[in-house]
């Protein structure tokens, strides 16, 4: 289990170190100089070389990059281009406001996942399977701002129920923070409905048709019963993965809807600072992306090995 | 009878595919929507009752009415028009976009999952890397890094999807490498070249037609993405993503019908694809 755990840490980190490469040498191939995009097009040319070389980007490629991922190991994320100050505050501010944005539509989905892919297990081959099924997948495949855009008509401009674009003063209550962020976090929900709810159908098939689940109800057990206390147990293992990885996929996601309901959390961060050429907040960024993608990864790896005993031993061995 | 059921199942898989496909509701209702933007896509402004580029900028923002049946946007164009002839750019693009990757992965996977070894390890590591970030967003990087074009966003797009489809191909070369003809072949003196692609593609090839239907729906889903952020290529045509993009911060104002008609024909449009990636997916794998 250690030596599981260890080896799984060991590749994460691994791959971090190739996306940071990766990351880094994109950031180096935005076109345009950072100094000229912080000092205009009409400024002199000495300023902006002055000025490139008090950013340190004036120096070779890898001193470059050790500097910045010394400083990053450090805690240290150095300071934007655009808004002359250190990354860490904004980034943190606007991570927050990502994660309340994923947690809402996290604390919406996964009930009704689990509930679409349960039935839909029950039902399988039937019509209901194959109406949550397809239109699952189909909703899981359409562009975030489009479901957006026609949630967006639904509800704030024909039923009026939630203004658009979504205002939230600094300061306010939690409840006016939740209800402003409804309308965001629909087609959050549409993309991930899918995902989870095919899941949790696989799942509970799954343990359908296992021994146990023949012998509770060969015992006398009335159906829901078996369904509770059998079937459900099983089938919400590949189910609490799933949630794991796709909380990566909310945060990555995020460039879409931030933008369509200006919503100034970590994508709209991402999209400014790449239009600003704003290397060092643009890196940060993309690798805190990144980074909570794998946590999320690894967290689902190791909740799939501690809550199944059988892939317990295959770790171990 | 059990032997009736048993003799009628094998007539069925002895069926050619596309009898198989017809007889699918979902492949056709999807091979019908999918074929009606082709053919707007093909006759585009030859159908579309107006010119979908002729300002009036005295009819703007004009709601849906007999004259106009989707509306005319904030500079007077004819909405439904804009609609017809937008689906050009992204039957363009996305197709070719996801060919690039097909073709690339197709070779990437053969190669990784016939040979093996140092290369496979390396080369799996870095995908993983890659994979590590939302798809759309490292397009969008690239994209922010090239520049937009229709050639950047076929390539972006196909570099990108490559890994993933060599991904799939490699497992199923590894399938395939199990079976008796490959090592047979290679007592035979056949070069690896040859066993690979002479011998193996044609076995792996549904593998592909499936990858290629559904990679293309997220092409689509990519292409108008990322003209929405404002990266949409700047042809002379509409499009739907960038209409979207200019006309949604009216929606608080009520001119709902000008992100509404392309925010559906996109829609309609991944649906269908997804319609028939899913018919020929479970005729391939039945």
């Amino acid at each position: 289990m250690a030596i599981f755990l260890l080896k799984r840490l060991g590749l994460a980190i691994i791959t971090l170190f190739l996306l940071s490469v990766i990351i880094f040498l994109a950031g180096q191939v935005l076109p345009g100089d950072p100094a000229r995009a912080i000092l205009g097009p009409l400024s002199a040319e000495s300023a902006v070389r002055a000025l490139d070389h008090q950013l340190g980007v004036d120096r070779p490629l890898l001193t470059q990059y050790t500097s910045w991922i010394t400083g990053l190991l450090h805690g240290n994320m150095g300071e934007s281009y655009q808004y002359q100050s250190p990354v860490q505050p904004l980034l943190l501010a606007a991570l927050v406001k990502s994660a309340k944005l994923a947690a809402l539509a996290l604390i919406v989905i996964v009930p009704l996942g689990i509930l679409g892919g349960v039935i839909a297990a029950l039902y399988a081959g039937r019509p209901v399977d194959r109406i949550i099924t397809l239109s699952g997948s189909s909703a899981a495949a359409l562009p975030e701002f489009a479901t957006g855009i026609v949630a967006i008509i639904i509800f704030s401009v024909v039923l009026k129920l939630v203004p658009f674009p979504p205002q939230i003063q600094p300061g306010a209550s939690l409840l006016t923070q939740l209800h402003a962020l409804i309308l965001p976090a629909i087609p959050l929900v549409l993309v991930l409905f899918g995902y989870i709810a095919r899941m949790a159908r696989a799942g509970t098939i799954e343990a359908l048709e296992s021994d146990y689940v023949r012998t509770a109800t060969l015992k006398g057990l009335k159906r829901t019963v078996v369904i509770y206390r059998h079937v459900l147990r099983n089938s919400l293992l590949p189910t609490i993965t799933v949630i794991a990885t796709q909380t990566g996929y909310l945060f990555g996601g995020l460039v879409i809807v931030e933008r369509l309901f200006n919503y100034q959390g970590i994508g709209n961060l991402i999209y400014h600072a790449a239009n600003a050429k704003d290397f060092p907040m643009f890196e940060a960024a993309v690798l805190t992306v990144a980074v909570v993608y794998m946590v999320a990864t690894v967290t689902s790896d190791l909740l799939t090995t501690v809550l199944n005993p059988r892939q317990r031993t295959e770790a171990a061995q | 009878m059990p032997t009736g059921i048993v003799a009628s199942d094998t007539d069925r898989s002895e069926l050619p595919v596309w009898r198989l496909l017809l007889g699918r509701p979902t492949f056709l209702a999807g091979a019908v929507i999918l074929l009606f933007w082709v053919v707007c896509a093909i006759f585009g402004t030859s159908i579309a009752p107006h010119d979908p580029l002729a300002q009036q900028l005295l009819a703007t923002n004009q709601a849906p009415s007999a004259a106009h049946w989707f509306g005319t946007d904030q500079l007077g164009r004819d909405v439904l028009s804009r609609v017809i002839v937008g689906s050009q750019t992204i039957l363009i693009i996305a197709p070719l976009a996801t060919a690039v990757g097909a073709v690339l992965g197709t070779a990437l996977g053969l190669a990784l999952g016939y040979l093996g070894g140092v290369v496979d390890l390396l080369t799996s590591r870095i995908v993983e890397a890659v994979l590590a970030l939302p798809a759309l967003l490292i397009i969008f990087l690239f994209m922010v890094a090239l520049g937009v074009s229709t050639v950047t966003q076929i390539l972006v797009i196909g570099f990108i999807f490559t890994p993933l489809i060599a991904r799939t191909v490699r497992s199923a070369v590894q399938q395939e490498s199990q079976l008796d003809y490959v090592p047979g072949a290679r007592l035979l003196g056949e070069r690896s070249a040859r066993i690979m692609f002479v011998e193996i593609l044609p076995n792996v090839i549904p593998t592909v037609v499936v990858e290629f239907t559904v990679r293309l729906g997220y092409a689509i889903f990519a292409v108008a993405s990322l003209a929405f952020l404002g990266f949409g290529v700047q042809l002379s045509t509409p499009n739907w993503g960038t209409d979207i993009n200019a006309n949604y911060g009216l929606l608080g104002a009520g001119y709902w019908w000008e992100s509404l008609f392309p925010a559906l024909a996109i829609a309609s449009l991944i649906i269908a694809i997804n319609l028939v990636a899913d018919a020929i997916e479970q005729v391939l794998a039945g």
